[in-house]
């Protein structure tokens, strides 16, 4: 996993409420067997006109001029900014991957859905949460500032707009931890292997039957 | 002190340790496998050349990407993407030696319908899967919710998942279910009271006489949708019935084991003097049957109402949702559901595909006909032996009889990641649980209802009244 430290990044706005990860990767690029090359099929339904399919040239594909993210002023953006309950629905970690591979690392909401959320830390892309407030003010400022950057800054737990202006945010300490340092946790939790196994053997003794060959 | 809720209780009986930031270790006593969210997981195993833990702590079956048509080999998926991930999930499942209830087994079928029909999954436990629908699991008394592919991995090489505790809450539903209120508009009901996000963060515990007087199977519903509600995971206390349902599961225990498992599984509800974060009450008896309108699942009204006015929303978000919804979804405020037409019916899903969805539906579709209107109803079981089970009841012929097609299990219509899908536009009465934009096929609308609202708006060709149905057809 990519560490995440800081980001000084472009915002583009989807100014959609519960969008979910159906929205976010449809279900037919799931059947991909690999973690990458999600990126060009990223929101596939809105950003293209007709219907994609895997192994297909999307770049042949005709475009939804509408779309946000087809915006040219929107390319290159590394900062998704969004409304409530992103990343609702399907646990498909596809869908950080696509968010990833398309080159969005924070995604920046007033909620998100929890396992969404969860899986977003594993991929090294940063979920921030603030409030509906400051939400508001953000989308009305990317609107009006063409190549509008927030800086993100993961060890200080903020979001600096570009008038200095800095929101704090909460982030979980070990996830924390392990974003800073590109950490992957398997290697960390088999440094309790000791207490894994002492945990099973009590547990064989309680309950047996859960302990099925 | 106050008393313990049942979250609370599966959580101490899981914690393996207890970090200083504040995270812990939660052992996993149950994964349950499938071909879409398990390929790059044995990868990340293969390239760290780890091993899975407790192999026998993992069951594994095929059910996104099946045809519900006959076929005997994976060979023979005319789709290469979705054969090659059913081929792919064969091949580590046979490498890594663990059990797989494969293609022509009759214990194959949708994960969280085997899972519990096996006695896979038992009162107590820690059930993990890569698929959201996983909270299905906790009708059993277990903590059971969906996770990712980087946690399949590291469930599959630890057995044990980095966990932070969740908020408890509550939603009782009290009271008696009104004839033709099924479990399915229960839970619709709570998500269009609660919200899409109402349990976010939360462990959703469902209690109070009207969740007692369901079914083992009518609680895997309740449980099964408590995702669209927010919550990971759903949960409903042991009882009698509880018991009953894992008595001589091929995986439950037998003898002495089984009295001393029955023992314990008797403690798992939460204490009379526990405290909820959230409580939320609902009046049985206010619960009619659900049809959803828009692409959330929140989107929901009982059938006799009319579709609401976006501009008496309040709420920008929402209303602005709303506007998005009616474009897609092609309908108009103020039309009333009983005036939306059906171009094909999905009866199945891992929400209802079990013997007591079908035996609803069967009751509705005995000695009627499909509308000429609606093109196609699909009645797709949840597992091989749902379905042998039906057949031995003769509900495939009752079905047939109706003009509706009797297919072999899978998850089909839910998400359209095999042959069954909609085309562009149309409007499908589906037991499923999501009726996100594109979610049964490009285009497609969803009205996710009842196996017997399903059933009844098949033979209406649009959405009828249940409890009315009788006596109008």
């Amino acid at each position: 996993m990519d560490k995440f430290t800081t980001l000084d990044g472009l915002v583009a706005p989807l100014d959609r409420a519960n969008v979910d990860t159906d929205q976010i990767i449809p279900k037919q690029f799931l059947k991909s067997i690999k973690r990458t090359g999600f990126g060009p099929n990223l929101f596939d339904e809105w950003r293209y006109l007709d219907e994609g399919q895997p192994g297909r040239d999307n770049s042949q594909r005709p475009l939804n001029t509408d779309f946000v993210l087809n915006q040219p002023r929107y390319q290159g953006a590394q900062i998704l900014l969004t409304r409530r309950n992103f990343g609702c629905g399907s646990s498909r970690e596809h869908a950080p991957w696509a968010l990833l591979d398309y080159g969005f690392r924070a995604i920046i909401a007033p909620s998100f859905a929890d396992i969404f959320f969860n899986n977003c830390f594993k991929n090294g892309v940063l979920p921030i949460v603030l409030p509906e407030a400051v939400i508001d003010a953000l989308f009305d400022e990317v609107e009006q500032t063409e190549g509008y950057t927030l800086n993100v800054d993961l060890a200080g737990q903020y979001v600096q707009r570009p008038n200095g202006e800095r929101t704090a945010f909460e982030v979980d300490p070990f996830r924390k931890h392990c974003l800073l340092n590109g950490l992957d946790d398997i290697g960390l939790t088999l440094q309790d292997a000791d207490a894994i196994h002492a945990y099973e053997a009590a547990r064989q003794k309680k309950e047996p039957w859960v302990f099925v060959e | 002190m106050a008393g313990k809720t049942l979250y609370d209780k599966l959580w101490d009986a899981h914690l393996v340790t207890e970090r200083d930031d504040g995270s812990a270790l939660i052992y996993i006593d149950r994964q349950i496998i499938h071909e879409v969210t398990s390929p790059q997981a044995f990868e990340g195993l293969r390239l760290a050349g780890r091993q899975p833990w407790r192999v026998g702590a993992n069951f594994a079956t095929l059910d996104h990407n099946v045809p519900t048509t006959p076929f005997s080999n994976a060979s023979e998926i005319v789709d290469d993407t979705s054969r090659i991930q059913v081929q792919t999930l064969e091949d580590n499942t046979r490498s890594f030696g663990i059990r797989e209830f494969g293609i022509g087994d009759v214990r194959q079928g949708i994960v969280h319908v085997m899972a519990p029909e096996q006695g896979a999954v038992l009162p107590g436990m820690t059930v993990v899967c890569g698929d959201s629908h996983t909270s299905t699991n906790g009708a059993l008394g277990c903590l059971a919710h969906g996770i990712g592919t980087s946690e399949v991995e590291h469930v599959l090489a630890t057995q044990c998942l980095v966990a932070k505790k969740m908020k408890n809450m509550q939603v009782r539903v009290e009271g008696d279910l009104g004839p033709g209120v099924t479990a399915k508009d229960v839970v619709l009901h709570i998500i269009g009271v609660i919200g899409t996000a109402g349990g976010n963060g939360h462990a959703l515990e469902f209690a109070g006489s009207a969740i007692e007087s369901l079914s083992m199977e009518g609680r895997m519903t309740i449980c099964n949708m408590s995702i669209e509600a927010g919550a990971r995971a759903g949960m409903v206390a042991v009882d009698d019935k509880t018991i009953a349902y894992c008595e001589g599961r091929p995986f439950a225990p037998t003898g002495e084991q089984w009295d001393q498992a029955v023992a314990y599984w008797r403690t798992l509800r939460s204490d009379d003097d526990a405290v909820f974060d959230t409580l939320v009450e609902i009046d049985a008896a206010e619960i009619q049957p659900q049809v959803s309108w828009g692409t959330s699942p929140e989107m929901v009204l009982p059938v006799g109402a009319t579709l609401p006015d976006p501009d008496s929303e309040t709420d920008a978000v929402k209303r602005s949702g709303m506007v998005r919804a009616y474009e897609y979804m092609g309908l108009t405020p103020g039309m009333k559901i009983s005036d939306i037409h059906v171009d094909r019916v999905f009866i199945g899903s891992c929400t209802n595909s079990r013997i007591e969805d079908l035996r609803a539906a069967a009751e509705v579709a005995r000695g009627r006909k499909k509308s000429d209107s609606v093109k196609q109803v699909l009645v797709v079981p949840g597992s091989g032996l749902v379905k042998r089970q039906a057949e031995e009841e003769g509900l495939d012929k009752i079905f047939l009889a109706a003009g509706f097609e009797w297919r072999e299990p899978g998850c089909s219509m839910c998400l359209a990641m095999n042959p069954d899908r909609l085309l562009p536009g149309e409007h499908c009465a589906s037991t499923s649980n999501r009726n996100f934009e594109g979610r049964q096929g490009n285009g497609g609308r969803t009205h996710l209802v009842s196996p017997a609202m399903a059933a009844a708006a098949a033979v209406a060709g649009h959405f009828v009244d249940i409890r009315r149905f009788a006596e109008e057809a």
